[in-house]
């Protein structure tokens, strides 16, 4: 230590002087997210003033005041009850859960399919490794709104009027205006089948985290599967047939010019489940063979060597290791299926941006509040939907150090 | 225990624990190996070492069907290796397997990796698999990390797991497959250490490594193999002192002198 340095000595160390404000990285960062801020806020306000000015000028009342009133037009497949007297407030719920059918449907029905063939396309079985091939390859590669016509215009549009309609077994018939299912009418003491159902579904959860303790502990295997098919099937079915079989059907029949009764599916919501699902599994179908693919040679290797089965490898070992790999892709592709469900006014189904952005606005003139509230509700489910996988992926997720 | 258990598994007497006849593989047009034959003893200690590309890995992934060979006979334990399923099954729960690349499975912990097979494959009990399984970690010498995951441990700790997996099937024959290539040299001693103690429990044993130290150590046989072929095949004593062939000398001098 020389004489000349005025700095102290060791002891207490003293903070390093302070630079100049204006050098200083917090405050360079404060002054810039300051200025992003009001710039957002100008643009925002320049865009609502400039609305509100035009609505003004045009004399067209903003707000959401027409919510309540009558809609006047008529949805031809409703959740709710809905009638023309209705609002333009049930108008918007009957369409919202008209789009949430069909996302729910499709979902459920393009995860099975796109699993089942992407698994497919990697089989050894050479005929069925090119079928789910030829699938992917046509379906992904066709534009979506072309498959929707496809099915709509050219299958279901082309059956055969109600009076040559096909005959389904059980009861069911298919032609130009739909699919027509006999409709269950529960009779007296059919709740007592209800509850054995459900004793019967809580029973075989009981069987299966019983089943699971005992193969920890004991090492025997319980046949879970026979058993919960015995107590989800027989043992309603037993209940069903000591009360005297307490459920009718109520067949749709042919009355004049067209079917009576039953529960009739609309042809529009069938070409768009179907559409819709069918390609939407082409591209899960590619995830999950991606996903399978991505898991290292030396996995199945080492399952092989162990002596685990081509099944258990696949089930206990590529699976849970693909998964993590598969979801992310898999929530976008759920996503995709709910916004492109959206092209069911193309073909005439009473989807929510039908019924409420196409007819409910072109009757109110409410541009700014129908697309902004449409835009809302797109946005939830979307959001809802990839909370709920991502929450999902983070359970799966591998752990590393 | 390994005399015990290995009397209880001699089905007719075979002539050898792993018994290889004439045995070619072809990838396509590629002639792989050519005319193998080779016959393993009971408690026998094989190393396999030649330059890459010779076929000395697959060799050994020949043994419990990793890969198929084409033409000649494979009998381990005294079962034949044919295309029946069962046979394919069997023998894979006889032989244990370790690999290069260590092949743990990283969606389960350690214990569940040692667990997975003796549960699914022998029916074992879980408590009974778990007893088993804290036993081998205990061998190996890292019985603190079962419940960890593999991502979690090191290249060397990850090796021994996979040591300890393979043992868990409580196989008759066990094969390494360059157990040591893919580790930091201070982690190669931890892992021969376990197979040296492996080797002294009287475990049949094929192992393809560069590790030559081992190989004069613990081999009963030394076998050297180039282009497929199997060049040289002697005690190590004779192998490292007085190779024969050309081959071998000039592959030993590129191993030995750097």
């Amino acid at each position: 230590m020389t004489a000349t340095t005025n700095r102290p000595g060791p002891g207490p160390i003293s903070p390093p002087a302070k630079p100049n404000l204006l050098y200083r990285p917090e405050f360079r960062q404060a002054v810039y997210q300051i200025l992003l801020a009001a710039c957002l806020i100008f643009a925002f306000w320049t865009i609502a003033s400039n609305v509100s000015d035009n609505l003004a000028r045009q004399n067209i009342a903003s707000g959401f005041g027409f919510w309540n009133r009558t809609a006047g037009f008529d949805i031809s497949q409703s959740l709710i009850a809905y009638s023309n007297q209705s609002t333009y407030g049930q108008a918007f719920w009957a369409g919202l859960l008209n789009t949430l059918l069909v996302a729910a449907i499709g979902i459920v029905f393009a995860t099975i399919l796109g699993f089942l063939v992407g698994i497919g396309r990697l089989s050894s079985n050479w005929l069925i490794a090119r079928i789910c091939g030829a699938y992917v390859e046509i379906l992904r590669n066709l534009p979506l709104l072309l498959q929707l016509f496809f099915w709509y215009f050219a299958v279901l549009k082309n059956l055969p009027g109600p009076r040559q309609s096909f005959s389904l077994p059980l009861g069911a018939s298919l032609n130009v205006r739909g699919l027509y299912l006999p409709a269950p009418v529960p009779g007296p003491g059919f709740r007592a089948v209800l509850i054995a159902l459900a004793i019967g579904v809580v029973a075989s959860f009981a069987v299966a985290i019983w089943a699971k303790r005992r193969q920890r502990e004991t090492g025997e295997r319980f046949p879970v599967l026979w058993t919960t098919l015995a107590l989800i099937l027989l043992l309603p079915g037993a209940v069903y047939i000591a009360l005297g079989q307490p459920l009718s059907f109520e067949y749709p029949a042919l009355r004049g010019f067209n079917f009576q009764g039953g529960i009739a599916i609309q042809p529009e919501l069938m070409a768009l489940v179907v559409g819709l699902s069918t390609y939407t599994a082409s591209f899960i179908a590619e995830i999950v063979r991606a996903g399978i693919a991505g898991v290292p040679r030396g996995q199945r290797e080492a399952a092989n060597a162990v002596g685990l089965s081509k099944g258990l490898t696949m089930r206990l070992v590529i699976l849970p290791q693909a998964l993590r790999i598969i979801i992310p892709p898999l929530t976008s592709q759920y996503l995709n299926l709910a916004k492109n469900s959206s092209l069911a006014v193309a073909i005439g189904y009473p989807d929510f941006v039908s019924v409420f952005t196409g007819t409910v606005l072109n009757q109110t003139g409410q541009a700014v509040e129908v697309i902004l509230l449409t835009m809302l509700v797109f946005l939830t489910i979307s959001l809802i939907t990839s909370a709920f996988m991502n929450w999902f992926n983070k359970h799966i997720a591998l752990v590393e150090r | 225990m390994a005399e015990a258990r290995q009397q209880a598994r001699r089905p007719h007497g075979a002539a050898g624990a792993i018994v290889l006849n004439g045995v070619h593989k072809w990838y396509g047009e590629f002639h792989v190996l050519r005319d193998i034959n080779l016959t393993v003893r009971e408690g026998e200690k094989i190393v396999i070492c030649g330059p890459s590309g010779s076929g000395k890995s697959t060799l050994i992934r020949c043994i419990n069907r990793l890969e198929e060979h084409q033409q000649g006979e494979i009998v381990v334990d005294g079962i034949e290796l044919t295309n029946d399923l069962r046979n394919i099954d069997k023998i894979r729960a006889e032989v244990g397997m370790v690999f290069q690349s260590f092949n743990l499975f990283p969606h389960l912990t350690i214990l569940d990796n040692l667990c997975l097979a003796p549960v699914w494959v022998k029916k074992k009990s879980r408590a009974e698999a778990e007893k088993t399984a804290r036993m081998y970690l205990e061998r190996v010498k890292i019985p603190e990390q079962a419940l960890k995951y593999p991502g979690q441990l090191s290249g060397g700790q990850q090796q021994r797991v996979a040591i300890a997996r393979a043992l868990c099937m409580n196989p008759n024959i066990m094969l390494f497959d360059e157990p040591t290539s893919a580790l930091d040299p201070e982690m190669i001693k931890e892992v021969l250490d376990v197979m040296i103690e492996l080797a002294n429990s009287g475990m049949t044993m094929m192992c393809v490594t560069h590790e030559m130290a081992f190989a004069r150590s613990v081999a009963d046989r030394v076998i050297f193999m180039d282009r497929g072929e199997i060049v040289e095949m002697a005690p190590p004593e004779e192998f490292f002192a007085n190779p024969k062939s050309d081959r071998t000398k000039h592959f030993l001098s590129q191993i030995l002198n750097h």
